[in-house]
């Protein structure tokens, strides 16, 4: 998504005559409002949490240096590798169904012609839902007495299943919502993606003689590349951030076995529950590290594969 | 030709069958929300819309202020909403289309905030928050959110497609200066692109939950999301209220969608497609 941003923009000024840089003051004062919030709301806090992450610190005492004490703690915190864990798997258990189904869908919405609003706007409500209303009504399906998914496995002669009472149970139910909820979303970016793809590419396949599914392999898919990569970035860095469906399904504690405790829950517990801000912290950079290498990862697969070609 | 209907036939089944598995949460919620709570205990559980959607609603206002939530939301939502709408548009304008001192610097600086995850700095965001006394009030909600990278990355680039260099030589011709450039002829031409921001900053702010939970300290002074989350975390067993709650909680959105739902499934995609 930034591979085209670097490139130049058409400009006014095309011959760049010699301006004192206060004559420029009216960019930057409509610049500055993003800056200056970013600085007091972002930057500050930020830098801020890599010097607390080094502390220890209640919120009420002073702070004191521990040096690396709250990384030590966290290597060797079992819930802290049970929440990573947690997080990765429940990424995974909802992007690769989700981007899967989002392509299917999309192929089959773009060989459409009746009807086509009627899906993309249908598809599309899940994505702007309240989530914490939505996570209410997952807990709900996946309830063990009364829930809808026990009485269709009861109708059917299975036993019912404690779903939100055992570990396995809850990452399929948060995985199911967060599958519900970004299908659409994904199938409306790929439709896009599908449907500027050039014509003629696909009349000089046919020509060719090639059947439909080699088409989608080599031309399809090739194309689509740049717009799979987007998704895939989109995904990671709100997949690792996943806390809101987790929290209202399961509760702070992550549920049974903690196997609804993702990284962004225990990073709350620690902070704004058991108040060890210092340690909150050592999480808080930990998941950023973690974001950055799963969106390295997702860029090089991406873009190395395009430039080899 | 039949081969023809019968392959629309098939792909459209598939596609209708999607279509109700996406739609089917908001019916069930309606058919929770309006029967009671016993007649959802049942086996085999009630299919059908029941009477009872009004004494829901009065037990929900019964333990939740729910009406002032949801007015604190609006509040903090449609705000958000007008602020980001300003704040971005003017900087991505100035981005697309001006040439000025550091402006590349800037500009990758901006994407670079983009990676960095700004709930992880939520300690610190909350002790900047104490120090201005913004703890426990909608401010702390409405101004750190006020503009973001996104929507200046994204409206840079709508910017750029869509406004010809000369429409803007032209108004400078006409004596419009910088800003009156920018509120008589980028404004007007980034409709379509405004309402797609617009709405996706709207859902983004009404749904906003661990920042609400975290600030808004005093529990009758909440979001509409934190309430929703308190009704379900006390009266859990009560199902038919809590899903009335969340139903009144969707209700908003999904009005603000239809009437958006075009432009901003055009932006959506465009936006990601371009990008």
């Amino acid at each position: 998504m930034t591979a085209t941003a670097t490139v130049s923009t058409p400009t006014l000024t095309k011959t760049p005559v010699k301006r004192q840089i206060w004559s420029y003051w009216r960019f930057y004062l409509a610049l500055s409002p993003f800056y200056v919030l970013f600085a007091v709301f972002g930057l500050y806090p930020m830098l801020s949490t890599i010097v607390l992450a080094f502390q220890r610190w209640d919120g009420l005492s002073a702070r004191r240096f521990t040096g690396l004490d709250n990384f030590a703690f966290l290597v060797k915190d079992p819930t802290f590798w049970q929440s990573l864990e947690n997080t990765v798997v429940l990424f995974l258990m909802s992007t690769v169904p989700t981007l899967v189904l989002a392509l299917i869908l999309a192929v089959m919405l773009q060989s459409a012609v009746r009807f086509t609003n009627v899906y993309r706007i249908a598809y599309f409500i899940p994505n702007v839902t309240s989530l914490v209303a939505m996570a209410i009504f997952f807990s709900s399906i996946f309830s063990t007495n009364f829930g809808l998914v026990n009485a269709a496995l009861r109708s059917l002669g299975i036993p019912q299943q404690d779903w939100l009472g055992q570990p396995w149970g809850i990452k399929i139910a948060i995985s199911t919502m967060i599958v519900w909820q970004w299908v659409g979303y994904n199938t409306l970016i790929y439709l896009a993606g599908l449907q500027a793809i050039p014509k003629d590419q696909y009349e000089a396949a046919k020509v060719d003689g090639a059947g439909v599914v080699r088409t989608f392999f080599s031309i399809t898919l090739p194309q689509l590349r740049p717009v799979v990569l987007f998704t895939v970035i989109m995904s990671t860095i709100g997949g690792l951030q996943t806390f809101t469906e987790p929290q209202v399904m399961v509760g702070n504690s992550g549920g049974t076995g903690q196997s609804g405790m993702t990284v962004v829950l225990f990073f709350y517990r620690a902070a704004f529950l058991d108040n060890d801000y210092g340690y909150a912290a050592a999480i808080a950079l930990s998941i950023f590290a973690l974001v950055l290498l799963f969106t390295a990862i997702n860029w090089r697969i991406f873009r190395g594969r395009s430039e080899d070609r | 030709m039949t081969r023809y209907r019968l392959r629309g036939l098939a792909l459209h089944a598939a596609l209708g069958l999607a279509l109700l598995v996406f739609m089917f949460p908001f019916f069930w919620t309606i058919v929770m929300a309006s029967n009671t709570t016993a007649d959802i205990y049942r086996f085999p559980p009630k299919f059908s819309f029941g009477g009872h959607f009004g004494d829901n609603v009065r037990h929900v206002l019964e333990n939740v202020a729910f009406f002032q939530s949801m007015a604190n939301t609006a509040v903090v939502a449609i705000s958000t909403t007008l602020l980001v709408l300003f704040f971005d548009s003017l900087a991505a304008f100035t981005f697309a289309k001006f040439r000025f001192p550091g402006r590349n610097a800037l500009f990758v600086i901006l994407l670079a905030t983009m990676l960095l995850p700004a709930q992880l700095a939520a300690v610190p965001q909350f002790q900047t928050m104490a120090i201005l006394g913004w703890v426990g009030s909608l401010k702390a909600l409405i101004i750190p959110g006020a503009a973001n990278a996104f929507g200046i990355f994204w409206m840079r680039q709508y910017f750029q497609n869509s406004i010809h260099d000369e429409l803007i030589e032209a108004a400078t011709l006409d004596g419009c200066g910088f800003f009156g450039t920018y509120w008589h002829v980028a404004l007007p031409s980034a409709r379509p692109a405004l309402a797609f921001l617009g709405i996706f900053t709207f859902v983004g702010s009404w749904n906003d939950y661990m920042w609400p939970l975290i600030v808004l300290t005093n529990p009758d002074h909440v979001t509409l999301q934190v309430a929703l989350s308190t009704l379900n975390r006390s009266h859990g067993v009560d199902y038919s209220m809590v899903m009335t709650g969340a139903l009144l909680a969707m209700i908003p959105l999904v009005i603000v969608f239809a009437i958006f739902a075009r432009q901003f499934i055009k932006g959506a995609t465009e936006g990601a497609v371009r990008g």
